[in-house]
């Protein structure tokens, strides 16, 4: 068990690591693309029929696509932005990839539950378009956003287990190959067990997070 | 400014300035998207406390939404303080906005904001400098009474104090005149009161000219000098509050009268104050 513990270590960092990095950049692609959606969709403050659908469909594409099968779809990409296509760095491109439209819908559905006639009423205080998205929608939002990023990680941890196919490493990773393919249950268990840890944790803190950014 | 001396269909002729003034104004709706509006004339004189009475479905909404301009109407005209609101947009509508304050019926007030960033909102989006928003925000904050609250947050604040941060916030760019959407629908009696003399306040020692959209006949009776009658999206009857409530011409006031347990015949009270006692703000 002893001599496991490095091991064990190293991956959870692995994990942690491609998680974080994903994460931040599905956060930064996902507000952006799910503030378009919500703008743009027929409840939202500037309805466009036809750029809510280009939208949609972009996000719909890497939703629909199996994550291993995105990862093998994504290798040449990676080797184009990362230089390899193995390694958790190379992990990153089809985490984001795959976990950007999922956050773009996550951030849609929060922005779209802030009361349309509260938006409304701020463009009667003199607010423009971008003012109303900065000062009233999205820190209106924050308690929604928090609880929507809250899933992306826990989803992101579940993706980045399938980032072993690429070398990404990771608890998926170690579980697979020492507990499953060399019948370490041991392993496995272990593996399991910190991520159902890391989980817990992130549900708990988002949670908590979110309950203090939520004064309604 | 417009609307001086205008013949209206009805035998009043107002002579002072409009602070609002509406012409002829249409607007029409698919099927179940909104009532209707069918050439509305309003005029609201410099200084006065007009109301707008309807039941549901008679075009109050639709009337409040056009004058904010949240909806651009059919045809006819919305003047608001001199300047024609009816085809602005953009840069230009939001330049204006800073003459009219609006207090919806909902409040509206940002859940995340505190009372004091609530009232500083309109305040920051019209690009006043941050070293002038603070001492305005106090100043109103005081003037209603709620200081003490500036710190807290709307969902901590009881019905009448959130109604007080609205009227603060919607008169934070020193508007000539504000827009109320049903300001006393929904309060308890003692808030209602309270209400209807913050408005009363608001005329009488800001020389803000008032607009009530409301199915509160009891409130408008209390506070109105005037009263446009809605029904069906047409303007059934305009004039001075006391002729309206005291010798109704329609069936529709009849009806709205009935409505509130008084019968036409009974005398309301009505505000003494005149707006032309007052003169321009």
């Amino acid at each position: 068990m002893t001599e496991l513990m490095p091991t064990l270590f190293t991956a959870t960092l692995q994990t942690l690591a491609m998680v974080t990095a994903a994460v931040i950049l599905c956060v930064i692609f996902g507000l952006v693309l799910g503030s378009c959606l919500a703008i743009t969709s027929p409840q939202g403050m500037a309805p466009s029929r036809g750029i809510h659908e280009l939208l949609a469909i972009f996000s719909n594409i890497s939703r629909s696509i199996p994550f291993l099968i995105l990862i093998v779809v994504l290798l040449p990409l990676t080797r184009f932005l990362v230089g390899t296509s193995i390694g958790t760095a190379a992990a990153i491109v089809p985490l984001v990839i795959g976990g950007t439209p999922y956050a773009a819908r996550l951030v849609e559905a929060a922005l779209l539950d802030v009361d349309p006639g509260l938006i409304q009423a701020v463009l009667t205080l003199g607010a423009s378009p971008s003012q109303a998205v900065w000062k009233v929608y999205l820190p209106e939002a924050i308690p929604g956003l928090i609880r929507a990023f809250t899933v992306l990680a826990i989803t992101m941890i579940n993706f980045s287990a399938m980032a072993g196919a690429v070398g990404g490493g990771g608890l998926g990773d170690l579980a697979i190959r020492y507990g499953y393919q060399r019948f370490r249950l041991d392993v496995l268990a272990s593996c399991c067990i910190v991520l159902i840890l890391l989980v817990q944790i992130i549900q708990f803190t988002g949670n908590n997070l979110a309950r203090r950014f939520d004064r309604r | 400014m417009r609307g001086q001396s205008i013949q209206r269909n009805s035998p009043i002729t107002y002579t002072a300035p409009s602070a609002v003034y509406v012409r002829g104004l249409t607007k029409r709706f698919a099927s179940g998207a909104g009532a209707a509006l069918d050439a509305v004339d309003l005029e609201v004189p410099v200084g006065a406390i007009h109301g707008v009475l309807g039941s549901s479905g008679a075009g109050k909404s639709t009337l409040l939404r056009c004058i904010a301009r949240l909806e651009k109407p059919d045809a006819g005209e919305i003047v608001v303080a001199g300047s024609d609101w009816t085809s602005l947009t953009g840069a230009q509508l939001r330049r204006e906005r800073g003459k009219m304050g609006i207090v919806f019926q909902q409040l509206h007030l940002l859940s995340s904001r505190t009372v004091a960033a609530n009232v500083a909102l309109p305040l920051e989006l019209n690009g006043v400098p941050s070293a002038e928003i603070a001492p305005r925000v106090r100043e109103l904050l005081e003037w209603f009474g709620i200081a003490e609250k500036a710190a807290e947050y709307p969902a901590q604040l009881s019905g009448g104090q959130r109604q007080r941060v609205a009227l603060a916030r919607a008169l934070a760019t020193k508007p000539r005149i504000l827009l109320a959407d049903e300001p006393t629908s929904a309060l308890d009696p003692e808030t209602r009161t309270s209400v209807l003399n913050m408005l009363r306040g608001i005329r009488n020692q800001l020389g803000v000219t008032i607009l009530i959209i409301t199915h509160d006949l009891r409130s408008a009776a209390e506070i109105c000098d005037s009263l446009t009658v809605l029904d069906a999206g047409r303007v059934v009857e305009s004039g001075p509050a006391s002729q309206i409530l005291n010798q109704p011409s329609t069936d529709v006031t009849r009806r709205l009268l009935a409505h509130t347990g008084s019968p036409g015949t009974t005398r309301f009270p009505v505000s003494l104050v005149h707006f032309d006692e007052l003169g321009q703000p």
